[in-house]
């Protein structure tokens, strides 16, 4: 079954995106991860283009994070392949993904809060002065670069050895996507980079995606809010319980149907019956804003 | 495709003017250095055996007491100071006391008892750490069990081995000494290892050469840590294992090579004992451990990992050091070194914290 899903996906892509010919820079196909007996990943097709950010959707547990996993290295599918660039590609680690241009922002932004924000900036690919034993890291360089690329993200590190720990969430963040588009040369991977943020903050790391994709970078953002993917996005991939749900260019869905398809309408209002059914009064209220959500009432432009 | 703008903010100005800034005094970068707590410590460790001094002629502020606690300060400090980088690894390694004892017996089995030349026996010394190093690294590694386990049942094996090893190749003696009148390589070896300098009029014995080796490793220790990506691994394998997997760094190979970096370090006093002494008694190092994560912690090092320094480690090893001669200088009863120890590492951990806490969280 796989074998023929994965031909069906593949020839449903081909068809919705007439627009991006050439190859993509960064390509998953029909991959399956599984954990003991549990498929994260069943069966996941994905082209991500250079100059384009492609979306991919999904509520919680949805299969997100694995994704993200094998596009980066940290894990390698029990089943597909990874294309880069084309070619068929084993990452040995996430060391090498980023050695041919593959950088990613975690969700957890894999940062060491103990850790100076230079030291942080360049964790796993240090640059290093002199030869053989006098190798050694060049501090003032390693300081001026992450100052520099720190201030393209508007802030300001008034303490080179200052602790990535004393930083606020909103320059965590902004230090982590800092870093990857730094090393990402080619594909950045940005994992839920909204979801801790606030309205303002979350405005500038758009704002990033945006600049990384006009840079020419192939970008792939990972989020469960629509209302961030939709302005930023050239092309939507819903996964649902680790398969996937459907694949989209923009032209071909709207704020409100991605917002519908992804907390699955027919389960949304499911829920808002259910729940209009009890008697408490704010229970009542969250049913009204279900049924609000539900397609049947998604309306509401972009 | 890519008409639609998103609606966006413009970035903050100029972040130069930021009103929330505010300077970093040096005195506050100071009090955040990991090793304040431990220098302080050896500071006033120092202080109070010069006033409790009650030998004849104040000896503790002479040469002679200098030598003797370095040299005490030496013993500890050299492999204090890279389990104080394994602890900033995230690890730990019990066996590194026992490893300073069974690696001098297996120099003067080599030496005294086969008669192999003595620098040959020194290679052989430090192919037999690494391979115990390898065996500690890999099974922490590979099985991701707590090191504060697996290395303690390595202290165990080496501790009746060597007991057991030793009675039943030494005809039931505890003790190996060199009993041919000048083995191959001894003399130099021993000038190296085992020796002394700056002997004068006031010092006929000289300083021990114990302590140049102490200071070396102390200085490559600090440079690793603090000059070289492999420090940056240590303290982010330490520090979030995950976030370090995560950018690329080579977690366990990291924690290996800080396991064999402890066992070449006890390996270290091993060799400099024996060619002290020319002899090696079994059962010697057993519970030098306890000494080394003291030295570490004292020296700001995290037992959680993550934050710590190799000067502090060292400075940890001085106060021990000086504990231990300083009781002595005093004319107090032996018995005490401990429970002072345990009063300073208890105060140390105090102010360790504190600075910790500064570290991560305060601006200012």
């Amino acid at each position: 079954m796989s074998e023929t899903g994965a031909g069906d996906v593949e020839a449903k892509a081909a068809t919705a995106h007439p627009e991006s010919n050439g190859t993509p820079a960064l390509e998953v196909r029909s991959v399956s991860k599984y954990f003991g007996s549990v498929n994260a990943l069943e069966d996941i097709s994905l082209s991500v283009y250079a100059g384009q950010v492609t979306c991919v959707l999904g509520d919680n547990g949805a299969g997100k994070s694995t994704l993200i996993k094998i596009l980066s290295g940290v894990y390698s599918p029990d089943n597909g392949e990874v294309l880069f660039d084309g070619e068929p590609v084993t990452f040995a680690g996430p060391r090498d993904a980023r050695a041919r241009g593959i950088a990613t922002v975690f969700q957890d932004l894999a940062t060491v809060p103990l850790m100076s924000v230079w030291r942080n900036f360049f964790l796993g690919n240090e640059p290093t002065r002199g030869k053989g034993p006098l190798q050694r890291l060049d501090v003032k360089g390693a300081q001026k670069i992450m100052r520099q690329e720190m201030a393209k993200m508007g802030i300001d590190v008034r303490d080179p050895d200052q602790t990535v720990g004393t930083l606020s969430g909103g320059e965590r963040q902004a230090m982590a996507i800092a870093r990857a588009v730094y090393f990402g040369a080619k594909v950045l991977i940005l994992d839920e980079p909204t979801s801790a943020l606030g309205v303002r903050q979350s405005g500038i790391v758009l704002k990033y995606v945006v600049q990384a994709r006009d840079m020419g970078r192939a970008v792939i953002f990972i989020t469960h809010n629509p209302h961030h993917a939709y302005p930023v996005g050239d092309r939507f991939v819903l996964l649902k319980r680790g398969r996937m749900f459907g694949s989209f260019a923009k032209s071909e869905t709207s704020i409100a149907e991605l917002t519908s398809m992804m907390a699955g309408g027919a389960e949304l209002e499911e829920l808002s019956h259910e729940l209009q059914g009890t008697v408490d009064p704010s229970l009542k209220e969250v049913a009204k804003e279900l049924a609000a959500e539900a397609p049947s009432n998604a309306q509401t432009p972009a | 495709m890519s008409a639609t703008s998103p609606p966006i903010a413009t970035p903050p100005a100029a972040a130069q003017d930021d009103e929330r800034l505010v300077p970093i005094s040096r005195l506050t970068r100071t009090l955040r250095r990991p090793e304040l707590g431990s220098f302080l410590a050896a500071l006033f460790v120092f202080v109070m055996f010069a006033i409790t001094d009650s030998s004849s002629n104040h000896l503790w502020l002479k040469q002679t007491g200098i030598a003797a606690w370095t040299q005490q300060a030496a013993f500890f400090g050299i492999v204090a100071v890279p389990v104080g980088l394994l602890m900033i690894g995230g690890e730990f390694d019990l066996s590194a006391g026992v490893m300073t004892g069974v690696t001098a017996i297996v120099m003067a089995l080599l030496v005294g008892k086969w008669h192999v030349d003595t620098w040959i026996a020194i290679l052989i010394t430090i192919a037999f750490a690494t391979a115990i190093g390898l065996i500690n690294g890999y099974i922490v590694v590979l099985t991701k069990l707590p090191s504060f386990i697996v290395t303690l049942a390595t202290f165990f094996v080496l501790r009746g081995a060597s007991t057991g090893g030793v009675l039943l190749l030494n005809s039931g003696s505890t003790q190996i000494t060199v009993t041919t009148a000048n083995p191959p390589g001894l003399h130099s070896a021993k000038s190296i290892f085992g020796s002394s300098f700056f002997s004068s009029g006031a010092l006929p014995s000289g300083y021990s050469t114990a302590i140049l080796w102490f200071i070396a490793v102390t200085i490559v220790c600090t440079w690793l840590l603090s000059r070289t990506s492999f420090g940056n691994w240590i303290f982010a394998s330490g520090g979030d294992q995950n976030a370090a997997r995560n950018t690329g760094v080579p977690v366990n190979r990291t924690k290996v090579l800080l396991f064999v970096g402890t066992a070449l370090a006890a390996a270290l006093v091993g060799i400099i004992s024996f060619t002290q002494a020319s002899s090696a008694v079994s059962e010697q190092g057993v519970g030098y451990e306890f000494f080394y994560i003291i030295a570490a912690v004292v020296g700001g090092c995290l037992l959680t990992g993550g934050y710590g320094s190799a000067i502090g480690a060292a400075l940890g090893a001085c106060i021990i050091g000086m504990a231990f001669e300083g009781v002595i200088y005093a004319g107090w009863d032996s018995s005490w070194d401990f429970a002072f120890l345990g009063v300073i590492l208890f105060l140390a951990v105090i102010v360790n914290t504190l600075i910790y806490r500064r570290a991560l969280k305060a601006r200012r």
